[in-house]
């Protein structure tokens, strides 16, 4: 017994010697240890993200940060798990301690901090998604971004109402139980606009289609919006879709055989039986124009809105083993005329609130102590939505649309 | 065969004895032999799971935790926090009063300072305000913590469920005002608070304070040495010691047990409520459900290894910290999951724990001729 013990502890101090002299050689030049490849500046580009890769919503983030550094050849630092504290403000400040021109943040509450640490380095240029203070702010290197992705969840929406139509027509539902469901995770804007223009495009193929929105109040709780997804299924909804970053919702409409619309990217790995296709924002355009921006001590944009015609908003592939036949074709035709201006998302013609058809509304656009409009956003017969600012500001209820849980 | 006296060595090649005169320096190398295996495992691991160099490992472990001098302030930050949260549930832990509601104590706490930030920050003088952030927050930790308290003394309920418990509720009362104080409707996020006058902000000005954090870190060594002083030269210390040791004990000496109870975890809530405070008013200045980020169990683990000696916190809040920090430089620089670095950190912790284990009992060997005699 001891001699087996003693024979353990001498291999275990061979294995410590020989990783021991493995590492002497190649000491100094840890911090690079990952490159492979030569950059061809040495600009650095630094990124936050609020989860890591597990995180639907991080993943895109990440995948973008790395195509777009390596598109430009510049080295690219990745800092995940960074959580809506102080410790962003540091981990921004980090990344410029390490020479990084370029720091961006993909989570709303990092914006603060981003512009605390913008504020203590004025030589360089941070940018941060889906925030709202960088046109009122005044700070030359503070930066927002976002994209009209109302533009991708209505073409979504197209992909979803021929899948309500091919049900009917199949005689699975009748046309009156035609009814979505939706994951939100606030009741916030951004959330907002993303269900109701996904509705909207629905609605513009499958006319009888209602929905029925559960938030979960959180950004990524893959237990509440599986549990959200189940209710919603239980209550009698047909089809699936979420705005919210875990596999909750797909995976609850897999196990139910529910067909599911996703958000930020494929899920057809997990669910090749019920995942159509997936709106996402593709934010290596953005990137690759702000990082070249600042590596070249170019002025960029202070709000950038990304578009279909960016290439910033985009949809994956479509899944034929669960989407309707021709859905293809026909969101290539829809989205043709929402880049010819033939068709607006927010056609105020399309939707009434309160049984009304809306000619004037005033968005809060501004981030202020009080949540009040300021900006009349209806104009020419449509609701203005990303024009005056990158973030979504559509926060109005249709009809056609229940609320089932509005605490979050 | 004949029965022998030791039982529990019939048979066996090896028996554990309780060690009962360990000298102290003996005890210290069986921890750091514990740490170097710890990192011998460790670096089989890595090499087999990554095939990364585990001394490069390691070295870029130490430069993410110390590397610069940001990092340093950063590194003494964290230690101040969770050494802060550490000190708050010891009293309790030393009388044997479960409280594993700290992460609550924290939030309620933090939640205070920040209804006075928001509320009073523009109409009372920045002074005043921050006064009133100290105060309200430790009263609102004390009030979460007594409130079990009051319980176990008057109808002996489980405190370990019930503080647990009053975590949750403190969690989704914070995320209540999030929601009701966002600052863009719906999104639950409360912008920096007090940005243009600094009402309510336990931080020095920049030019005197470079990384915003040496009151935080000043605040929590003096309550260190506090709270040492307190549980081992005090009445109240002692008594909460004899409670800890047996009920029935400090009954017979006269202790009054509920009062000491309540006592105790009004301190103990008290602190969390300082740490609260600092988090809130000291370091983020805004609020979020996630702001006690975990301390309040990682407290737990930490006043445990330090057998409840606050000095000793400081050391292990340390490994605990360093590690940490240390695990996020590894996962950026080496493109592994954080979750890798938890692996690592989980390694060194058991063998830590273990260790104990030895300084506690040795194993010695059955001698043959016990063994031939049976």
């Amino acid at each position: 017994m001891k001699k087996i013990i003693a024979m353990l502890l001498a291999v275990l101090f061979v294995c410590g010697a020989l990783a021991a002299c493995g590492g002497t050689n190649n000491n100094a030049n840890n911090g690079a240890a990952t490159k492979d490849e030569k950059p061809a500046t040495n600009f650095k580009a630094g990124f936050i993200f609020l989860h890591d890769e597990n995180s639907t919503y991080d993943l895109n983030f990440i995948n973008a940060a790395k195509a777009a550094c390596e598109n430009l050849g510049v080295e690219c630092v990745l800092k995940t798990n960074i959580g809506e504290t102080n410790d962003c403000k540091n981990t921004a400040l980090d990344l410029v301690d390490q020479g990084c021109g370029f720091v961006f943040a993909d989570s709303f509450g990092h914006e603060d901090f981003m512009i605390a640490a913008a504020q203590e380095c004025p030589d360089v240029q941070f940018a941060h998604a889906t925030g709202t203070k960088a046109h009122t702010e005044n700070l030359p290197n503070f930066h927002n971004a976002f994209a009209s992705i109302y533009e991708g969840r209505y073409l979504a929406g197209v992909a979803a109402g021929m899948k309500l139509n091919e049900m009917i027509e199949e005689g699975k539902i009748t046309a009156e139980e035609a009814k979505i469901g939706y994951v939100g995770a606030y009741t916030y804007a951004e959330v907002k606009s993303g269900y109701t223009s996904f509705f909207l495009g629905a609605r513009s193929i499958c006319p009888t289609a209602t929905m029925e929105v559960q938030f979960t109040g959180s950004w990524y709780d893959e237990t509440a919006e599986k549990e959200a997804a189940t209710t919603l299924i239980n209550d009698k909804c047909v089809l699936i879709s979420q705005h919210a970053d875990s596999m909750g919702a797909p995976t609850a409409c897999e196990d139910a055989g529910v067909p599911d619309v996703s958000y930020n990217g494929s899920t057809v790995e997990s669910c090749p039986n019920t995942f159509i296709v997936s709106s996402r924002i593709d934010w290596t355009p953005y990137l690759e124009y702000a990082i070249k921006a600042a590596m070249n001590g170019e002025k960029f944009d202070t709000d950038w809105t990304g578009t279909l015609a960016t290439g910033s908003v985009v949809l994956t592939d479509i899944n034929d083993k669960a989407a309707a036949k021709g859905t293809q074709e026909k969101i290539d035709e829809v989205k043709a005329k929402l880049e010819s201006g033939e068709i607006h998302v927010f056609d105020t013609s399309t939707f009434t609130v309160k049984g009304e058809t809306l000619t004037t509304y005033q968005a809060d656009v501004d981030t202020d102590a009080e949540f009040k409009g300021d900006t009349e956003v209806i104009a020419d017969g449509y609701f203005h939505e990303s024009e005056y600012r990158s973030a979504p500001y559509f926060d109005l209820d249709i009809d056609g649309i229940t609320l089932l849980n509005t605490a979050f | 065969m004949t029965t022998t006296k030791d039982a529990s060595s019939r048979g066996k090649l090896f028996h554990i004895v309780k060690r009962t005169d360990l000298p102290v320096w003996k005890s210290w190398l069986i921890r750091i032999a514990a740490i170097v295996f710890s990192l011998i495992v460790c670096a089989i691991i890595i090499v087999a799971v990554t095939g990364d160099n585990p001394i490069q490992v390691y070295a870029t472990m130490v430069k993410g935790a110390v590397g610069s001098t940001r990092r340093f302030w950063v590194l003494l930050q964290e230690i101040a926090m969770l050494l802060c949260v550490s000190l708050a549930v010891t009293p309790a832990f030393k009388m044997r009063f479960w409280n594993i509601g700290a992460e609550g104590q924290v939030l309620i706490g933090g939640l205070g300072a920040t209804a006075i930030m928001l509320k009073l920050g523009h109409t009372l003088p920045a002074p005043v305000v921050l006064i009133l952030v100290i105060v309200t927050s430790i009263l609102c930790g004390a009030i979460w913590g007594v409130i079990p308290a009051i319980f176990k003394a008057f109808w002996n309920t489980n405190e370990t469920l019930f503080t647990l418990m009053m975590n949750y509720i403190a969690i989704q009362i914070v995320s209540y005002f999030t929601y009701i104080w966002s600052s863009n409707k719906g999104n639950n996020v409360i912008n920096t608070i007090n940005t243009d006058n600094h009402a309510g902000w336990f931080t020095l000005p920049q030019s005197v304070d470079k990384y915003g954090y040496l009151l935080n870190i000043l605040l929590v060594a003096v309550l260190t040495v506090l709270l040492y002083f307190y549980l081992n030269r005090s009445k109240q210390g002692y008594e909460i010691a004899v409670v800890g040791e047996s009920i029935n004990t400090a009954k017979y000496a006269g202790i009054n047990v509920k009062k000491v109870i309540i006592r105790t975890m009004l301190i103990s809530g008290a602190l969390c409520g300082v740490a609260g405070m600092l988090l809130v008013s000291g370091t983020d200045h805004t609020i979020t459900p996630n702001t006690a980020g975990g301390r309040g169990f990682t407290a737990i683990m930490v006043s445990w290894l330090a057998k409840f000696n606050p000095l000793f916190m400081v050391l292990t809040s340390l490994l605990l910290v360093f590690m940490s920090r240390g695990a996020i430089e590894i996962s950026t620089v080496f493109g592994l999951n954080t979750s890798f670095s938890d692996i690592i950190t989980g390694i060194i912790i058991f063998f830590i724990i273990g260790s104990e284990f030895f300084i506690n009992y040795s194993i010695k060997r059955t001698h043959a001729k016990e063994v031939e005699a049976k």
